[in-house]
């Protein structure tokens, strides 16, 4: 028996929803949730200022140039889209693959896929020379008969990602519905009961409709599950369909995802050790889940180091100058520094995960995962700008130092990200009742 | 007395009820209906479900999407508007297979949320079941079973004693 | 080319209605105005006119067709009939344009800086002028002017004022050349040179692509002569100073400081014998430039005789005149009563052992005629502004002699008065310009010197004497460092500093924006112990001056280069503080160069602003050349002949197929394209910082490599405009279809369906695009009438790069299609292609077998730029060719 099993004996029906809903209905709010939610509000406060001035006076307020006109922006976006990736990846193909114990953190891993694509979504629209154009990258009727331009990765980017925003939301809305009527029906408030009631859709349980829901349900994970693959795919396409060294890769697609993986799972052990800690949560996200992701942290972490290990080898067995100089540069060039950052954190640092104590230690883990996401974002950034700094014309050779603005506006989305997942913790059930019910129903069946 | 929506029953556990289910079919009731907090296996075909229709929605949608997603993409660049995108040919299909990719998902995907949502005539935020008090325990650890007026088989006074011989928690009107 | 028909009463109307246009807030001119309800005859809005005009900036006129869209100069082009320009223009006379339209040009008279009006200033020179009637006192100080009017006009004045005296102080003025032509010739004459006909050059430190009054005249002859043509070309020797032009593409270049050039002169050595075999063999001739002496300049005049080389010699263009001390001298002593500045910034620019602003106050009377309230303005008693030269009438020699009428295309857009009128309101008889230059030409057929920019037969009469032997003092070996000043290749002497595009333009040597740097040699820093950013310290007896390093290699060792025209502090916003002030260590005994500076390593640092910063090729084959005996033995310059496969069926291209061809032989780097195609094509100055932060704007730009072989260090110039690959790499990544490609195989960008991704610069593996990162067009309202109306002004977040100029396309179009014809070859000049002095720019259609740029790509120096992508460029490179002397191993 896991010890998932053995914690969840302890519960039943009544006492599982009760502890759960609780967290959102009856808790106080505890100084620290109210600490971070008044210190991310003042973070969101100043994204939204860094926006309304890159707005107002144009992109020109960051570090981007040519030759390096794609910066931050584009690196955060790669990189929160890859933080994204952990919460379909858990709740849809863990779904298909019968792991039970993504139950306990499917539904805040999915939240979290769905604040970090948000955020993600966002900065290709910062990105442009003119965002309030943004929307004539998708089709829709227009005077002058045109139409996107279909071989532009950038528009596969625009459909990718939509669907994937659009998938993930109705995944995990889905998902929400049925314990948004356990709060509805548990609320005590006329309010809480009308929102809550609101959202739930007027949901019963009724059993053909449970029949319905899970098949949808079900085919939804099978249609996230390519989804998944293919939304870091495509992203990696933005790089991959370009003709510069450093860009120009097959190895991308997959090495993107596991990278996106790899920063998503981090990402979950970041938001379920604290969170897990502060709402007593320990039964449900129990030991075992952790060192399961920090598995899944390691395996990614291979991929990843498999892909940096091809891209120098590629360059040299292709013989192709300019792919040679991209790498030597890579390594012992202007951005080199980055570059071992980034192999120290995401292939030297997780090895540590080799050792069950360091799986079972909350802190390793939680510092490991820091790491790693900043090893990851560091990756992003090299591969944007280090790529691209030193191309193909000597000439035109230059450098990207970014401004006061390109910091403000990646705390700022990091600071927003954590508000909106506050936020959810606070007026949402971070765990799924109603699958946590089921769960507790298959224990007690065996 | 107002007219009945039907009358129903509480039980502990998912097996109760799935029993009761399925003794109501038995004894002839057609419109079974059962409420529980999580989806319990075979309870929907216990109380006759036949035909799921969301997996044929998802694959019409899917189809919808990917052929739309195609034509739309080769339609645009090569009949509506032809380009010269650095020398490559109006129609690059290979480059259109992502977009097509996406549009399959997209549309399967909300065509099986609608679907299911439409197949189950949610949203419907009032419902007579939630006239009854206890009903709100169908989302935390409670399981129902309605038996619905309106068929030549329900009977308020014979429901109430097949009911009661299931040894519910307890038995509601359900108003109408 | 445009038609220039053209009469009076037409310019009259064109002009008082282009002001009313212009609206720049400024009083109506003193003629009558004529709204432009009443359409001039044969003016079309949207069919820009040319006219005929000319300017000196160094020392003598250079020849241009003056674009004017509805009254509007907009864009300058050379005058293919005038022996100044060739047809081609400097990067001043492009400049030019944007200076009229500057709005911080000085815009009324002042008095002690007070407004004040020119009535107070007639009455004044009046009362001046009447208690000085044989005009003791009176002086008469004028820049580097080569008006014959003028000269005529001061002439009258010594007549009027017998004791008057004209004085000339011009920083730039060839004083060796001079000196050294009277040595020779007993008379100040100066050699003219015929280049194209020289099989070898030697080029001692003369600077004759960059500072020579002759420059585009000689750019176009050099050129000539490296025609490979039957296996032979000319070849090019430079011994320089500082790094010239002449020196980057010479075949040897050999850097010392100017005392060991002409000591090598005198005393001669192994390679000597070998270069002056070479000269004797192949009709060379010898120039020689300022950081000589007269002395040296004799000398070779004298070996120029004995070779046999093609060279006349003329008397200088520029007005004869006292020279600059003695009127300082007579200033201090209280001798001068009113004097009267004609143009020029001397408060500024005169030697500093002068101290002449100092001299300045002792003058009661002082009125300053200026573009700008500069230097000398501010303390001069009278500011006047002056008239640009698109604003009114006068004239201009060319070094040859060759008159041409400088005529305006506006009135004057503020109370401005043009030298000749000033001279006229000092002679009291206050005649309007048009007048006064009238009288000068009064034998010639007028509409048609105007039409053609030149005065038929005013060219000098070139001198055929033989150069006197003169004895050249053996030079004592010297210790120590010296110091070269230079004009600035883009300022000048600081006339341009207010002119954003010059600041802006990289120096073609250092790639240094919006400054200028103490150059030096790797290994001199190496000795100060300095590096690029450090600050230096150049003292010169008691001057002292504090300027930031930057390192040139192939800079002569022992020698520091500083250019002149930097740290204004009355230029105006733009021009303000930029840079350091050279002038204070240049003094009257060391114009050009000077001996026994210190220098040390001073504290502090400083950021430049370059467009380039790498300067090696690191193994790529970007700028390529070849040398003659190799091109000769195998018939072609390059081996590999890559291949070009694609899986895609070729794009057809029936009408036109536009192409470029850029000869890199040609090629001299003066930057000229890079102006013309900002005029041309409204490309916006981005300023200082932004150019740190690696985002200017030019469309076309020159890009400078060193390459070391074991025959020495090459330097290439590389001007790089878009590459219009028929395979666009830019174009496919594009999401929105901004940038596409049009029938004729152009790529385009569209502006207004741009949204700013940057996918395309991303993707160019030539990084041409350009991307306007902030709202850099200005809004105002006079740098808008500068503006080309052919052209969309780009606002920010939209990405802009070379179009082929396809405005000029669409203009021949229209116009072939008037005659029911195709466009013939050279109908479609590109403003680069234009402005080019050596014609490295070839422009045309592929389809028409004929054309020029057909020709050009068959040649066997044609190769495609990073053709390995298999991105097809339509424009393509030919090779440069190295001459080296095999005698001359090193």
């Amino acid at each position: 028996m896991s010890e998932i099993d053995a914690r969840l004996q302890r519960w039943g029906y009544a006492s599982v929803t009760d502890k759960i809903s609780d967290v959102v209905l009856r808790r106080p709010t505890h100084w620290i949730w109210a600490g971070g939610f008044v210190v991310t509000a003042l973070g969101s406060a100043l994204l939204f200022a860094g926006i309304g001035y890159l707005f107002a006076v144009g992109i020109g307020i960051w570090g981007v140039n040519i030759p390096v006109a794609w910066g931050f922006a584009i690196a955060n976006f790669v990189w929160w889209i890859g933080i994204g990736h952990a919460g379909t990846f858990i709740s849809a193909i863990l779904l298909l693959l019968r792991q039970k114990w993504r139950t306990s953190i499917n539904r805040f891993a999915e939240a979290m896929t769905l604040f970090a694509a948000g955020i993600a979504g966002l900065f290709p629209i910062l990105h442009l020379g003119r965002p309030w154009f943004f929307y004539w990258l998708v089709p829709y009727p227009n005077v002058m008969e045109l139409w996107p331009q279909w071989r532009s990765a950038l528009v596969w980017d625009i459909f990718a990602i939509s669907t994937y925003l659009i998938v993930s939301l109705l995944f995990w809305y889905l998902g929400v519905v049925p314990d948004l009527a356990t709060l509805r029906d548990r609320a005590t408030s006329r309010v809480k009961q009308v929102l809550y009631g609101l959202f739930a859709l007027g949901w019963r349980g009724e059993a053909r409709h449970w029949a319905r829901f899970e098949t949808v349900y079900l085919l939804l994970a099978g249609l996230a599950t390519p989804l998944v693959v293919s939304v870091h795919s495509v992203v990696s396409l933005d790089f991959a369909i370009g003709i510069v060294p450093g860009y120009h890769s097959t190895v991308f697609p997959p090495y993107f995802v596991a990278g996106a993986l790899f920063s998503g799972f981090a990402m979950v052990l970041t938001l379920a050790i604290p969170m897990r800690h502060f709402f007593r949560l320990e039964d449900f996200i129990t030991g075992r889940h952790l060192e399961l992701a920090a598995k899944v942290l390691l395996a990614c972490g291979w991929i990843v180091a498999y892909g940096y290990f091809i891209e120098t080898f590629t360059a040299f067995y292709g013989a192709d100058r300019f792919e040679i100089a991209m790498v030597k540069d890579r390594f012992f060039g202007f951005y080199g520094p980055l570059y071992w950052l980034v192999l120290f954190c995401n292939v030297v640092a997780p090895q540590i995960l080799w050792w069950r104590a360091a799986r079972r230690s909350v802190w390793t883990l939680f510092v490991l995962s820091l790491v790693v996401q900043l090893g990851m974002w560091s990756e992003r950034v090299m591969i944007v700008v280090q790529s691209m700094h030193r191309d193909f014309m000597p000439s035109a050779w230059g450098l990207f130092i970014p401004t006061v603005w390109d910091w403000i506006i990646l705390g700022g989305s990091i600071a927003f990200f954590f508000f909106l997942f506050l936020a959810f913790l606070r007026f949402l059930p971070a765990i799924s009742i109603y699958e946590m019910r089921k769960l507790v129903h298959e224990e007690e069946a065996q | 007395m107002s007219p009945l929506y039907g009358l129903m029953a509480e039980f502990a556990t998912p097996e109760k009820l799935k029993a009761a289910v399925e003794k109501a079919r038995a004894a002839g009731y057609r419109r079974v209906e059962a409420y529980s907090p999580f989806p319990v296996e075979g309870l929907a075909e216990a109380t006759g479900m036949k035909k799921n229709w969301v997996p044929v929605i998802v694959l019409a949608g899917g189809l919808a999407g990917g052929i739309g997603g195609f034509f739309m993409q080769w339609y645009s660049a090569v009949i509506s508007y032809p380009i010269n995108s650095g020398g490559k040919p109006p129609n690059s299909w290979p480059e259109f297979i992502p977009v097509t990719f996406e549009l399959t998902v997209l549309v399967a995907a909300i065509a099986g949320v609608v679907g299911m949502l439409v197949l189950n005539g949610l949203p419907k935020l009032y419902h007579p079941v939630f006239n009854v008090r206890a009903f709100d325990l169908a989302t935390r650890n409670r399981f129902f079973l309605c038996l619905r007026s309106g068929e030549p088989k329900f009977a308020e006074d014979s429901a109430r004693d097949f009911l009661r011989e299931l040894q519910p928690l307890g038995i509601w009107n359900v108003p109408a | 080319m445009p038609s220039l028909k053209f009469t009076r009463r037409e310019f009259l109307k064109l002009g008082a209605a282009s002001a009313a246009l212009a609206g720049a807030g400024c009083a109506p001119p003193a003629e009558r105005i004529v709204p432009y309800a009443n359409q001039p005859e044969n003016a079309l809005p949207g069919v820009p006119r040319f006219y005929a005009s000319a300017a000196s900036f160094v020392g003598g006129a250079e020849g241009m067709l003056i674009e004017a869209n509805t009254g509007r100069p907009t864009k300058v082009e050379g005058n293919p009939a005038h022996p100044g320009s060739l047809g081609a223009t400097s990067v001043q006379g492009q400049a030019a344009v944007l200076q009229l339209w500057d709005p911080e040009r000085s815009k009324a008279p002042r008095r002690g800086g007070q407004p004040a009006t020119r009535d107070a200033l007639a009455r004044e020179l009046n009362d001046a002028l009447g208690s000085l009637r044989a005009g003791e006192g009176v002086r008469v100080l004028i820049d580097g002017s080569t008006s014959p009017t003028l000269a005529r006009q001061l002439e009258l004045l010594g007549k009027r004022f017998p004791a008057a005296r004209v004085h000339r102080w011009d920083p730039l003025e060839p004083v060796a050349r001079r000196e050294g032509g009277r040595l020779a010739f007993g008379r100040p004459l100066e050699p003219l040179v015929r280049l194209e006909e020289a099989g070898a050059i030697l080029d001692l430190d003369s600077r004759f692509l960059e500072d020579h009054p002759f420059r585009l005249n000689y750019a176009r002859q050099y050129a000539r002569g490296r025609e490979v043509r039957g296996g032979r070309m000319s070849r090019l020797y430079v011994f320089e100073s500082a790094p010239s032009l002449a020196g980057a593409v010479a075949d040897h270049r050999y850097a010392m400081p100017a005392h060991d050039i002409e000591s090598w002169l005198v005393e001669g050595d192994r390679r000597q014998k070998a270069i002056l075999e070479d000269l004797k063999k192949n009709r060379g001739v010898i120039l020689a430039g300022e950081s000589l002496s007269p002395q040296a300049h004799a000398r070779v005049h004298r070996l120029n005789g004995e070779l046999g080389a093609s060279v006349s010699y003329v008397p200088p263009a520029q007005i004869d005149a006292l020279p600059l001390p003695p009127l300082v001298e007579d200033m201090r002593a209280g001798r001068v009563k009113l004097l009267l500045i004609l143009e020029g910034n001397p408060a500024y620019d005169a030697p500093a052992d002068l101290a002449f602003a100092e001299a300045l106050a002792a003058v009661p009377l002082s009125v300053h005629l200026s573009l700008y309230f500069d230097e000398t303005s501010a303390r001069s008693t009278w500011h006047v502004p002056a008239t640009h030269f698109m604003e009114h009438w006068s004239d201009a020699r060319a070094f040859d002699g060759t008159a041409a009428i400088v005529q305006p295309v506006i009135a004057p857009l503020y109370d401005g008065v043009s030298p000749h009128e000033m001279v006229s309101l000092v002679l009291q008889e206050s005649r309007r310009g048009y007048d006064i230059v009238r009288e000068t030409w009064r034998d010639i057929d007028w509409p048609a010197a105007l039409r053609s920019g030149v005065v038929p037969e005013s060219a000098s009469r070139t001198v055929k004497v033989a150069p006197r032997s003169v004895d050249m003092p053996r030079a004592a070996p010297r210790e120590g460092w010296s110091v070269r000043f230079v004009p600035d290749q883009s300022v000048l002497d600081g006339r341009f500093a207010n002119n954003a595009w010059l600041q802006e333009l990289p120096r073609s040597e250092s790639k240094i924006t919006w400054d200028n740097a103490a150059l030096l040699s790797p290994a001199s820093a190496k000795t100060l112990g300095v590096a690029v950013d450090d600050m230096l310290e150049i003292s010169l007896g008691e001057r002292r001056l504090l300027a930031p390093v930057w390192l040139v290699p192939g800079h002569a060792d022992g020698t520091v280069t500083l250019a002149l025209g930097y740290g204004r502090t009355h230029a105006g916003s733009v021009g303000n503080g930029v840079g350091f002030n050279a002038f204070l260590l240049r003094t009257s005994t060391s114009l050009w160069k000077a001996h026994g500076v210190s220098l040390r390593k001073a504290p502090g640092h400083h950021g430049f602003a370059t467009t380039q910063n790498h300067a090696r090729m690191e193994g790529r084959d970007l700028a390529r050349h070849v040398r003659l005996e190799e091109l000769v033995k195998k018939g072609k310059a390059w081996d590999e002949e890559t291949p070009r496969h694609s899986l895609y069926k070729e794009w057809p291209y029936e009408g036109y197929r536009w192409a470029m061809v850029v000869s890199l032989n040609n090629c001299v780097g003066c930057n000229a394209c890079t102006i013309a195609c900002q005029a041309e094509n409204n490309i916006p100055v981005v300023g200082r910082e932004e150019v740190i932060a690696g985002r200017e704007m030019h469309w076309i730009r020159v890009d400078r490599y060193y390459q070391q072989h074991d025959y020495g260090e090459v330097t290439l110039f590389q001007p790089v405009p878009c590459m219009h690959c028929e395979n666009a790499p830019c174009e496919y990544v594009c999401p929105v279809e901004a940038a596409v490609h049009d029938s004729e195989g152009l790529n385009l960008q569209v502006y207004n369906r741009c949204v700013g991704t940057r996918f395309c610069s991303q993707n160019c593996p030539y990084k041409v695009r350009r991307f306007n990162f902030l709202q850099y067009s200005s809004h105002d309202e006079n740098l808008k009438a500068q503006k080309n109306p052919e052209v969309t002004v780009r606002r920010r977040g939209v990405m802009e790069k070379c179009t082929y100029c396809v405005q000029r396309i669409q203009r021949a179009r229209i116009e072939a299609e008037k005659a029911n014809r195709r466009i013939a070859d050279g109908e479609v000049i590109t403003a680069c292609q234009a402005a080019c002095p050596t014609g490295a720019i070839v422009f045309g259609d592929l389809n028409d077998p004929g054309s020029a740029v057909n020709r050009a790509k068959r040649s066997p120096l044609e190769y495609d730029l990073l053709a390995e992508l298999n991105t097809r460029p339509r424009t393509s490179y030919e090779g440069r060719v190295l001459n080296r002397n095999p005698d001359l191993h090193e």
